[in-house]
């Protein structure tokens, strides 16, 4: 066995994580707080007036970066709840409890600033959307996941039932994804993808991006900060 | 500067967007900090 791999199993335990973990959030809050300063002046001052959308569509810089946080989130969370009830391990199951209220949190985030610009683009602040409603779906995962895991007082028996309802929930996260290919939705598709270049200004895709980043940072720091607090409350 | 502000007609959906955000990361820092201060009280007096 190599080396790393000695490493991760070291630091798989709680006590070994957590200040490995303290000191990785106070990194990743200060670079989020740049970051985001950053972003902010890009996406007002440094990025074009949109031809067809007029100031309306500055929305984007956190509504994608959010949209984006709260799939990938889903994504850590089911991981780190499968490793848990493969592994048995007690810093995973940790991890997913940890993730869930930020990954709640953004997804909220995309909903309410897709609303505030669905209504001056589309006319409305709600559709029954095939984006739309997944998007809300993954919302009411995160939310039973808490709930579940609240709801059950044996720590190690909240974390399987909460890592069941996690992995079966997975499935939402391509339905989101591809939404917009598979039906007909009046939400627009991707601007950006990873096989051609963003349609979109590249001061615009800047902007996006850095809000992204600023947003990625923002979740690891709190989210160490919060598995901290379950390991705390836990000992 | 209250040209900035009026975001050509769209204040509403812009600083209604901005601000509901960094009003609930703000609060999601403040109710964590909370958290992280009741679980230190709580350890120093088993």
């Amino acid at each position: 066995m190599s080396a790393q791999s000695i490493k991760w199993f070291w630091f798989a335990s709680p006590q070994t994580f957590f200040p490995l973990a303290g000191t990785l959030a106070r990194w990743c809050g200060a670079a989020a707080a740049l970051l985001a300063a950053a972003g902010l002046y890009i996406g007002f001052f440094v990025a074009p007036t949109d031809a067809q959308q007029g100031e309306a569509y500055r929305v984007i810089f956190i509504h994608v970066p959010a949209a984006w946080m709260s799939m990938l989130l889903y994504a850590v969370m089911a991981f780190w709840a499968a490793l848990g009830l493969a592994f048995n391990t007690r810093l995973s199951a940790m991890m997913a409890s940890a993730l869930a209220p930020t990954g709640a949190l953004f997804t909220f985030i995309a909903l309410w600033t897709g609303s505030l610009w669905g209504k001056p683009t589309w006319g409305t602040y709600w559709v029954w959307d095939a984006r739309l409603t997944s998007e809300l779906i993954l919302l009411f995962l995160y939310l039973g996941f808490m709930a579940l895991q609240a709801a059950i007082d044996d720590p190690r028996r909240a974390d399987r039932a909460g890592a069941l309802l996690a992995i079966v929930g997975v499935v939402n996260i391509p339905i989101i994804y591809y939404s917009v290919k598979w039906w007909n939705t009046l939400h627009q598709g991707s601007s950006v993808s990873l096989k051609s270049a963003p349609t979109m200004a590249a001061t615009m895709f800047t902007g996006m991006i850095v809000m992204a980043l600023a947003f990625w940072l923002y979740s690891i720091a709190v989210t160490l900060l919060r598995v901290r607090c379950i390991i705390r409350e836990r000992a | 500067m209250n040209e900035f502000l009026a975001m050509g007609g769209y204040a509403w959906y812009v600083w209604g967007s901005y601000g509901v955000t960094f009003a609930l990361l703000a609060l999601e820092v403040f109710f964590l900090t909370k958290r992280i201060r009741r679980a230190k009280a709580s350890e120093a007096t088993p």
